[in-house]
């Protein structure tokens, strides 16, 4: 008893789980049955282990299976959409209801003290990796979401016969040039097509790496045969990109999307008419 | 002519994702002050051009960001240290054209174009400190 003072906890365990819920719900980060099943999963795995630990081995195999249960309540919760507060708040409030049960059950300050010490110490520890994993629940969809925005923001469009169109949104760099160009060839293959459209209206500044990258696109489609044009050039960039001394004299460029499209069908002699009204 | 700060802030910049909210930041001074569009997109083109700088040869380093005034006319001010190798030849890095890397060699000639005030310091094995500034009505 002495040696295992933590272990009476789990004859109070039903109290704990009282205590616990009480304080969650009080404190508004209670969700309901799902967190109840959890909690009563948590407290029970937790005590019996500390029911079975001394004080030599905390770090026993029984731990470890708390461990691997708070990581896996913690990035659930995470992913659940709680905020970092109150999935502290989860085991925080663990520590409280437990502390109060301490005091209920031990009189002598000294052993109160020691065995708060004690308890405190193992349920930091589980914090820390409540933290870690929660972040990296996070981190996971933060993930998920920059390989979605990658794949979602270079579409190729076959907009007619033999002319294929590429919006380019926000920055170019290296890696996305790659993809961009990447698409872009591969279009050209499966659609055959012989006039591709650059279209840099939601590039927000071209600078001499972006150039760079757009002199290098314009020169791979010309090797496989097919003509680019870049559209989309607003005032403001023109202005900046003869500021810095950038030739694209090479290449052919138009202020709009429309007038590029013009453009490529002049290039492939089509030419769009008004219908003449039929009048009786 | 003295010029006085308004307000500042510093960033550092460690990766290249870094370089864009650098950018809306610089952007949101210029917005600030009233900057027009074109003014607004020389001074931003020219903060993404020395940031790659900082990134590609300083590996890195500090930014900070103020918005002044010389009494007449109110600007931003960027200014961009690192601790890279330097610079050995300031006057030939200035040259349109060239370049230690495989870039156009555009970066630092043509940036010095769109701002308003230019200023490079460089010693070597010591870093590179690079200041530019952009007046409203610049």
């Amino acid at each position: 008893m002495q040696n295992n003072v933590l272990g009476v906890l789990k004859e109070h365990e039903n109290k704990l789980l009282t205590i616990w819920s009480q304080i969650l719900q009080d404190s508004g980060s209670g969700d309901g049955a799902m967190e109840e099943e959890e909690s009563k999963e948590f407290a029970s795995l937790f005590l019996s282990a500390l029911a079975k630990s001394d004080e030599k081995n905390e770090q026993s195999q029984e731990f470890e299976k708390v461990e691997d249960l708070i990581v896996g309540i913690s990035s659930s919760r995470g992913k659940r959409g709680f905020s970092p507060r109150e999935n502290a708040q989860y085991l925080l409030s663990f520590k409280e209801a437990a502390s109060q049960i301490l005091s209920e059950l031990i009189k002598d300050p000294a052993q109160l003290y020691e065995a708060n010490l004690k308890f405190s110490a193992i349920l930091d520890n589980l914090m820390i990796m409540t933290f870690e994993s929660f972040m990296k629940g996070r981190e996971d969809v933060i993930a998920r979401q920059v390989d979605e925005i990658s794949e979602i923001s270079t579409p190729v469009i076959a907009v007619w016969e033999g002319i294929v169109a590429l919006p380019i949104i926000g920055t170019l760099d290296s890696s996305r040039t790659q993809t961009v160009m990447e698409n872009l060839l591969q279009q050209i293959v499966d659609t055959g097509s012989s006039i591709a459209i650059l279209d840099i209206s939601g590039v927000p500044a071209v600078d001499s790496l972006v150039a760079q990258h757009l002199i290098k696109t314009v020169s791979a489609t010309r090797l496989m045969g097919a003509e680019c044009i870049i559209s989309g050039i607003r005032p403001e960039i023109a202005q900046t990109v003869v500021h810095l001394g950038i030739d694209l004299t090479g290449i052919t460029t138009k202020a709009s999307l429309a007038s590029a499209l013009q453009t490529a069908f002049d290039m492939l002699q089509l030419s769009v008419v008004k219908r003449r009204k039929i009048v009786d | 002519m003295t010029t006085t700060t308004n307000n500042k802030e510093e960033a550092l910049i460690l990766r290249e994702q870094d370089v864009v909210p650098l950018r809306n930041r610089v952007k949101e001074y210029g917005v600030k002050i009233g900057m027009s569009i074109l003014n607004q997109t020389k001074l931003i083109t020219a903060t993404s051009e020395l940031v790659r700088n900082l990134l590609k040869y300083g590996g890195g380093g500090k930014v900070i960001i103020e918005s002044v005034s010389n009494g007449r006319d109110n600007g931003v001010r960027v200014t961009f240290i690192d601790n890279g190798p330097g610079i050995a030849d300031i006057d030939l890095a200035m040259k349109d054209g060239y370049s230690t890397g495989k870039s156009l060699g555009l970066g630092l000639p043509g940036t010095k174009r769109l701002v308003n005030e230019f200023d490079i310091k460089s010693e070597l094995g010591n870093g590179t400190t690079v200041t530019i500034t952009k007046w409203k009505n610049g």
